[in-house]
């Protein structure tokens, strides 16, 4: 059976879950062998073989963290070399796409970014995307080479599928391009004890119309009671009331969760086209005419000051 | 020794308009209105704060277009770039990522350059993949995704805000770096900015004035197909209820009806 190569976005060894949707996806494909570089890359295994990787390919070397994204091309390219797979799947983060896209190029392929869905097809795998603020679905296919797609967050349910797993120590050797862009500092993001925005099930996000970073308190109160993320409008990031690192649309995050639930967001284009693929959409706008309720699957009309707090309480006994 | 920048825009069809596509799969750039995308601005707008920290420096705005991509070089040049390139031939028509990439590198390289200033996605295509893999093809360290940008004796140095960290980063020029929408706003064209912009020099390159075959470029040439497109189904229209006091508790029960809470 041909083997898929799944590249392995993982924190000190702690797999992050798109990877594990990757698997999932990479698995109606063929075989999935897992490429996992840099500090803590073997401790990747036991949760990547619960989850169908039938080998795991792993590399360490201070060059990954001390420089930007070409020393993981290169060891991407060499597994690309030693498997000979029939597709190469990544997870699309800003880094992700940037390793498909040098990768791609490298091995005189094509590819294709974002997919929210992947099958086997006659030809090749076949992607789905969603297009212009996801007003429309389209489906590609990469026509010359090896297929190389990046896949966003929540794009497939996680399935345990144990498999061998083995390691095996990938070779690399780093190109000279691969010292160019040093990394002099990094600083990790703080954690918030909520969960990662992208892979969140439930994103409640606040727009202009909580008026104030003290209101947020009120958006992460209902996060806390649904276990949710947090996201924010632009409006709201650019005015200083919650991290940039939050927003969700176009120039922010792209999310996808079970269900989004937008408060004092009026649903421009630019928002939309990072929600829009939400499964369940509620707002809660004071403005009837808002475009997000063109989207909802719910919506109430009214203050979000008097809702969003009503609704969190309710939550919370309904909990006992 | 004069610092030469090269901005790479894109014309982009209005986010705002009915984008859809055309015929072919493609994207149909003919009905809805074209403008500079809003995410090169900021490009546009780093490049010439570059330029003016430095003794000597050329802002040098490049795209690769059909004859209406025009229009973002003039906005370019009235923001205050000095000279445009404009990329334009038929066979240019449905050119993939990897295309545009190499059109862009072989424009950057005859043109001549110490740094390329490229947006962090087109709000069209929104890949935002063009930028890695021109700096791939040109061999130059790629310093992208910058939230703060500046250069200092042939250094670049930037900070990118990633998912897990913020990073600072530094490479020697020649380079290539992309900023996001976090780098600062873009200055308005002022109306002597407009009236001059009218005599700057826009040149005009064809396909074998950068010795690329047909066959590399345009829909022939792509590495990807799109097969099929459909406009995404119309939501079916929701539940909108208005709050009399107690929306928050309905807004629960929807909730509890879809097994959330
Ligand atoms: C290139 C580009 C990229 C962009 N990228 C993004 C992006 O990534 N993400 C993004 O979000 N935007 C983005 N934008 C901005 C986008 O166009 C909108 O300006 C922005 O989304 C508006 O945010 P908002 O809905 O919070 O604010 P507004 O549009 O001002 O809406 C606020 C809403 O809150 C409601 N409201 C006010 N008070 C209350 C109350 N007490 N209770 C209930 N409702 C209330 C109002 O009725 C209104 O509908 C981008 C724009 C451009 C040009
Ligand atoms: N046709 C084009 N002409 C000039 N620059 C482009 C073109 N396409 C993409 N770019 C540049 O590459 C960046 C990212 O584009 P993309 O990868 O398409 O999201 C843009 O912000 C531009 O700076």
């Amino acid at each position: 059976m041909a083997e898929v190569l799944v590249y392995v976005d993982h924190v000190d060894g702690a797999v992050r879950k798109p990877t594990l949707e990757l698997l999932t996806l990479a698995r109606r494909l063929g075989e999935p062998v897992a490429v996992a570089l840099g500090n803590g890359a073997a401790d990747t295994a036991a949760t990547l073989a619960e989850h169908g990787a039938v080998k795991v390919l792993t590399h360490d070397a201070s060059e990954y963290a001390e420089y930007l994204v070409v020393p993981k091309v290169d060891a991407l390219q060499a597994a690309h070399e030693a498997v000979s797979p029939a597709a190469v799947l990544v997870p699309s983060s800003a880094e992700g796409k940037e390793i498909a896209a040098r990768l791609a190029l490298r091995i005189g392929s094509g590819i294709i970014t974002d997919a929210v869905d992947l099958e086997a097809g006659d030809e090749g795998p076949v992607a789905t995307q969603s297009v212009f603020a996801a007003s429309f679905t389209t489906k590609s296919r990469v026509i010359k080479g090896t297929p190389v797609i990046t896949v966003k967050p929540n794009s497939a349910a996680v399935e345990a599928a144990p498999a061998a797993g083995a390691v095996e120590a990938l070779a690399v050797t780093f190109s000279d391009k691969a010292t160019g862009t040093k990394v002099t500092a990094r600083t990790p993001r703080e954690s918030t004890g909520r969960p990662e925005l992208t892979e969140a099930a439930i994103v409640v996000s606040g727009g202009r119309g909580v008026n104030g970073a003290e209101n947020f308190s009120i958006i992460e109160a209902l996060a806390d009671q649904l276990g949710a993320a947090v996201g924010a409008s632009r409006a709201a990031v650019d005015a200083g009331w919650y991290p940039h690192t939050n927003q969700v649309g176009q120039t922010g995050k792209s999310v996808s969760p079970q269900l989004y639930i937008a408060n004092g967001i009026s649903g421009a284009i630019q928002h939309r086209a990072g929600m829009q693929t939400s499964k369940t959409i509620v707002a809660v706008n004071k403005d009837a005419e808002a475009p997000i309720f063109e989207l909802v699957d719910y919506g109430v009309v009214g203050d979000l000051f008097d809702v969003v707090p009503q609704l969190t309480e309710e939550i919370k006994t309904r909990k006992g | 020794m004069s610092l030469r920048i090269v901005v790479t825009v894109k014309y982009v069809p209005d986010a705002t308009g009915d984008r859809h596509f055309a015929d072919d799969l493609t994207v149909d750039r003919d009905d809805v209105d074209g403008l500079l995308s809003e995410l090169d601005e900021y490009a546009v707008e780093q490049a010439l704060q570059i330029a003016e920290d430095a003794d000597d420096a050329e802002v040098t705005v490049l795209t690769v277009g059909p004859e209406d991509a025009k229009d973002a070089l003039r906005k370019a040049l009235s923001m205050g770039a000095d000279k445009a390139i404009h990329v334009e031939d038929d066979d240019l028509h449905g050119t993939d990522a990897i295309g545009t990439s190499l059109v862009l590198a072989k424009a950057i390289e005859k043109a001549g350059f110490d740094l390329v200033v490229s947006g962090m996605a087109s709000t069209d295509g929104t890949m935002g993949v063009v930028p890695a893999l021109v700096a791939e093809r040109l061999g130059v360290p790629q310093v992208t995704l910058l939230s703060e940008v500046s250069v200092e004796d042939g250094t670049v140095k930037g900070r990118r805000d990633g998912d897990a960290a913020s990073e600072q980063l530094e490479a020697q020029l020649p380079a290539l770096v992309s900023v996001t929408d976090q780098s600062g706003e873009a200055r308005y064209p002022s109306f002597k900015g407009i009236m001059a912009a009218k005599k700057k020099p826009v040149e005009s390159w064809d396909l074998s004035d950068l010795d690329i075959e047909a066959e590399e470029v345009g829909l022939e040439g792509a590495f990807t197909k799109v097969e099929t497109a459909a406009a995404r189904p119309a939501r079916t229209a929701g539940t909108i209820v208005k709050d009399e006091g107690e929306g928050g508790k309905q807004l629960a029960e929807f909730l509890a009806s879809q097994k959330f809470i």
